[in-house]
């Protein structure tokens, strides 16, 4: 493909640019829209390779006098991406795990994942969302005939938390291209299974990238479809309704109609609570913030292995600053952010799962909810 | 009589973000943003009659210029009972930051000849982008949102702004730049994300001013 620079002279010439165009569907770079064409005015145009030598003859037949641009579209774009980029295909075949993706496309990263790696990942139906779509957790699990506990992770409870998904969908990338050369990933693998929700949000995720970036909750209507939305945050029973709620649906924190009321709530905790005795640690990830927030939101009375959350929290955030020096806080919920109650945390722990921990993401406000993509890489490395 | 708060706790947090929002608007133009990079210490005083003041000591980064750091202390004072008035705040920058002068001025000069008036929207954009030549009114929209921020902030609000929604320059006869923002503010506490409407006005020598915000009527 090439870009092609022209300056028309005269209306005639305009005309037939505008009808070239047209024709052609050539896509305009400058102006944006045919009618914008101008005599004396810069115009600049793609021109796809097929079509390169007619569009130049019927040019030159006009007297209409052009420079080329860019040569080689395809060679300018290979050298604008990093190249990192390429070193993560394999795993599923040229997934770019430094992009953003919509649910399609992580639904088919999925099943691409588990073809690509039968021996280590199976796929497993958790439950369904408000609006019937299918909620799938990942296993990696590596065979052994002795019984494994588990490390459970979901991502993407809150929907305009995209670096949460994009994390998840990281980390698998990150254990399954080096579990065989990395002796500590390696090691893990032979002690623990891990289990990987990566968007359990799914219609609150979708709705954020079709309708409103900023959306947080699910999509369930309320008040006769006056009003649609829980934080999925909020609805998990642990004192459920109690502190840093709202019991009014059009709020960000709207706690639902009852403990566990929603579908994707319900999912994650009927299998939770199945597997409970065999859950080593419960991780949640969200953004932003730089925390990672232990126990509780509903009440600053210590949980009672407070002293080992801490210090694993402490040695997490340690080596997390490590690796490019960012800081993140550590401590309850209570103390660090605000009170709330109904946590997926919250409730993880006061079932019996020792290790439970919320973890909030790059960064600290400058962006928010919208880190720029090429954040990923940095954020999904220092917090692996 | 100041009682020692830990600077990891939320209300240490609150208060700096409101800190930050004041010295943002005051400081803030098209070549330079602060952000925070550390609450250094923070504590807090209980003034009879009058409200809770904390003394805030912070780092601050050019976002800019992230190597070049600056210390601020602040006095974040919330009046007792009031939700209308906006916190006193009261800070000093001790150190350099890199002088603006020639940006600002390159700025002012392209914005005064445009033809037609300067229009954007969703900065950043779905994804986190930031165009280049975006960048500049980004950084005037983070004025206008430290306005908005500190005027409006709580101890129970920590307020960061989230997004800008739209922008369009309307001209003056004065020397002044005038921008209408539409932003969108995140309040972390209720977790709703809220739209103001702020007029901000700019000048290389006269810096930023908000002669008038609102937040933005139902179903805009």
């Amino acid at each position: 493909d090439q870009v092609l620079h022209i300056v028309p002279e005269t209306i005639q010439q305009v005309q037939h640019l505008q009808l070239l165009c047209s024709t052609f569907m050539l896509d305009l770079w400058k102006p944006l829209l045919p009618e914008d064409i101008r005599a004396g005015e810069d115009l600049h145009v793609r021109v796809p390779a097929p079509l390169v030598q007619e569009v130049k003859d019927s040019l030159a037949q006009h007297m209409i006098s052009y420079r080329v641009l860019i040569p080689d579209v395809q060679k300018l774009v290979d050298q604008s991406m990093p190249r990192e980029k390429s070193s993560h295909r394999g795993v599923s075949g040229g997934y770019i795990y430094t992009d953003y993706h919509p649910m399609e496309e992580i639904y088919q990263w999925m099943t691409q994942i588990q073809k690509n790696n039968s021996e280590l990942v199976t796929q497993h139906i958790l439950g369904k969302t408000f609006e019937n779509r299918t909620m799938y957790y990942l296993q990696i699990s590596q065979p052994s005939n002795k019984t494994k506990k588990i490390i459970w992770m979901d991502c993407g409870i809150h929907a305009r938390e995209w670096i949460s998904p994009a994390f998840c969908q990281w980390f698998v990338k990150e254990i399954l291209q080096n579990y065989k050369t990395d002796p500590k990933i390696s090691r893990f693998l032979q002690n623990l299974d891990f289990y990987v929700l990566p968007v359990l949000n799914i219609d609150g995720y979708i709705y954020s990238w079709e309708k409103d970036r900023l959306w947080r909750k699910s999509r369930s209507p309320y008040e006769n479809g006056t009003c649609y939305g829980t934080d999925l945050n909020r609805n998990f029973n642990s004192s459920w309704g109690s502190v840093g709620v709202s019991f009014n649906c059009s709020s960000d924190i709207f706690c639902g109609s009852g403990p566990e009321s929603e579908p994707e709530t319900r999912a994650v905790a009927q299998f939770i609570k199945n597997k409970k005795s065999d859950i080593l640690c419960y991780l949640t990830i969200h953004s932003y913030g730089q925390l990672i927030l232990t126990p509780y939101g509903s009440t600053t009375k210590p949980p009672s292995n407070n002293e080992e959350l801490m210090q694993v929290a402490k040695e997490a955030a340690a080596a997390l600053k490590g690796k490019y020096g960012t800081s993140y806080r550590v401590g309850s919920t209570a103390l660090i952010l605000y009170s709330n109650s109904g946590s997926s945390r919250d409730w993880a722990h006061t079932i019996g799962i020792p290790l439970s921990y919320t973890f909030e993401l790059r960064d600290t406000g400058t962006h928010g909810f919208v880190l720029p993509a090429d954040q990923i890489q940095p954020t999904c490395e220092e917090t692996m | 009589r100041a009682m020692e708060l830990p600077p990891g706790h939320f209300p240490a947090a609150r208060a700096a973000a409101a800190a930050v929002g004041y010295l943002r608007y005051l400081r803030g133009g098209p070549g330079s943003g602060l952000q925070l990079r550390q609450l250094r210490r923070a504590r807090r005083q209980d003034i009879d009659g009058v409200g809770h003041k904390y003394y805030l000591e912070l780092e601050l980064e050019d976002v800019l210029d992230k190597d070049r750091t600056v210390s601020c202390t602040a006095e974040v004072l919330y009046h007792l009972g009031s939700n209308t008035s906006a916190p006193d705040v009261q800070l000093t920058v001790q150190g350099e930051l890199r002088s603006t002068e020639e940006a600002d001025k390159e700025f002012y000069n392209r914005i005064r000849s445009l033809e037609k008036e300067f229009v954007a929207e969703n900065i950043p954009d779905s994804h986190g982008n930031v165009p280049p030549e975006l960048e500049p009114i980004h950084l005037l929209a983070w004025a206008a949102s430290g306005y908005v921020i500190w005027q409006n902030s709580m101890e129970n609000t920590k307020f960061h702004l989230a997004q800008v929604k739209h922008v369009k320059q309307v001209k003056r006869n004065d020397e002044d730049l005038q921008f209408d923002f539409v932003i969108l503010l995140h309040e972390m506490v209720s977790q709703e994300v809220l739209p103001w409407e702020v007029t901000l006005l700019w000048h290389p020598q006269r810096g930023a001013r908000v002669p008038q915000s609102r937040a933005a009527p139902a179903g805009s």
